[in-house]
């Protein structure tokens, strides 16, 4: 793991983030590839901040991604810290124009998605990758190795910002779950 | 051996698959294949039965409250013929009328077999999953033309071949 995501944390953003509202499904932003970023622009180093803002009012949320705030970009956050399923945990971070370099230990496990609020579904992912990316504003370029859950985050994020959803890779036509209503 | 295609269907409560099969047990019908769930609170129950009459199963199923029943005595399942590849189809989008005609026709033309199918309406979502058996060789082709009607319908298509692994 590069140092540089160690050390990050995102107040080195330098900015504030503004919560955004989040889309959901039919969206069509959700279901176009988003572009490549600019790393330094700073409209993607507050789009950074803002994620990570959108994130944190968001209970039980453990990643989101540019197009669920309606940005087709290339950008994700990620923490999955404080999730029972974690092993490896990198703490709140923040990727752009992220790529899967390595995958392997494919488990199936069910997941669902803040921008498909309804659903769930199980869908077969990498337990262990290698992910190549920068990090917004530094534009350093890190390579980040992990497992277990936040492996999986990371790969329905890179989803998203490819125009997937988890319902594009469920495991079968039993494999899509109503999810309970909590009052 | 005598087959029954049973559907049930009803309001969902609890008991529905317990009042159902006691009265299949109590006419000794052997429950072999099924699938039971709910739908948009309605429970579903669609069964195929061995060894018992369809007249006496009808009588049996009639008085359990708040279902519709229907019988019918089938022929047993044919041999299966060669068997094609299995793919997985994921459609999604905004509900409008004739997404589900629209793509198992794709999916019939090109020779390709629904083997199960699952759609949900949640909000303004819609969401099509089907398990289809591709003819060899034909996923290709049969991914444009799902492209194509997809893009007619405004929806996004996936079609992805089905892991089995054998553990
Ligand atoms: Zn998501």
């Amino acid at each position: 793991m590069s140092d540089a995501l160690a050390d990050w944390k995102p107040d080195v953003l330098g900015v504030e983030g503004q919560v955004l509202p989040v889309v959901t499904a039919p969206a069509g932003v959700l279901s176009s590839a988003g572009a490549e970023v600019d790393p330094a622009d700073p409209a993607i180093v507050q789009l950074a901040a803002d994620l990570v803002a959108t994130m944190r009012v968001s209970p039980g949320c453990v990643g989101l991604a540019a197009p669920q705030v309606g940005v087709g970009a290339q950008v994700f956050v990620v923490d999955v810290t404080e999730h029972p399923k974690t092993v490896t945990a990198h703490g709140t971070f923040v990727l752009c124009n992220a790529r899967v370099v390595e995958a392997s230990r494919w488990r199936p496990g069910r997941e669902g998605c803040m921008s498909v609020p309804d659903l769930t579904g199980d869908v077969k992912r990498a337990g262990r990758v290698v992910v190549e990316a920068v990090l917004p504003g530094t534009g350093e370029p890190v390579r980040l190795t992990t497992d277990a859950f936040e492996a999986r985050a990371l790969q329905h994020e890179i989803d998203h910002c490819a125009g997937k959803l988890f319902l594009d890779r469920v495991a079968g036509a039993h494999a899509v779950y109503q999810r309970k209503v909590y009052l | 051996m005598n087959e029954l295609a049973i559907t049930v269907i009803g309001p969902d409560r609890t008991g529905i698959v317990a009042d159902v099969s006691e009265a299949l047990a109590g006419l000794g019908a052997n429950l072999s294949d099924s699938t039971m769930t709910r739908l948009r609170g309605h429970f579903a129950m669609t069964l195929i039965c061995t060894g018992a009459a369809a007249d006496d199963v009808e009588k049996a199923l009639a008085p359990i409250s708040g279902l519709l029943a229907t019988v019918r005595a089938v022929a047993p399942e044919a041999d299966t013929d060669a068997a094609g590849e299995p793919y997985l189809v994921s459609v999604h989008g905004a509900d409008r009328l004739g997404i589900v005609a629209a793509v198992t026709r794709v999916v019939a033309a090109a020779g390709g077999n629904i083997t199960d199918l699952t759609t949900r309406l949640t909000g303004p979502l819609y969401v099509l999953i089907a398990e289809v058996d591709v003819p060899p060789g034909s996923a290709d082709d049969l991914a444009v033309r799902l492209a194509v009607a997809a893009q007619e319908l405004g929806v996004e298509v996936t079609l992805r071949r089905a892991e089995s692994d054998v553990l």
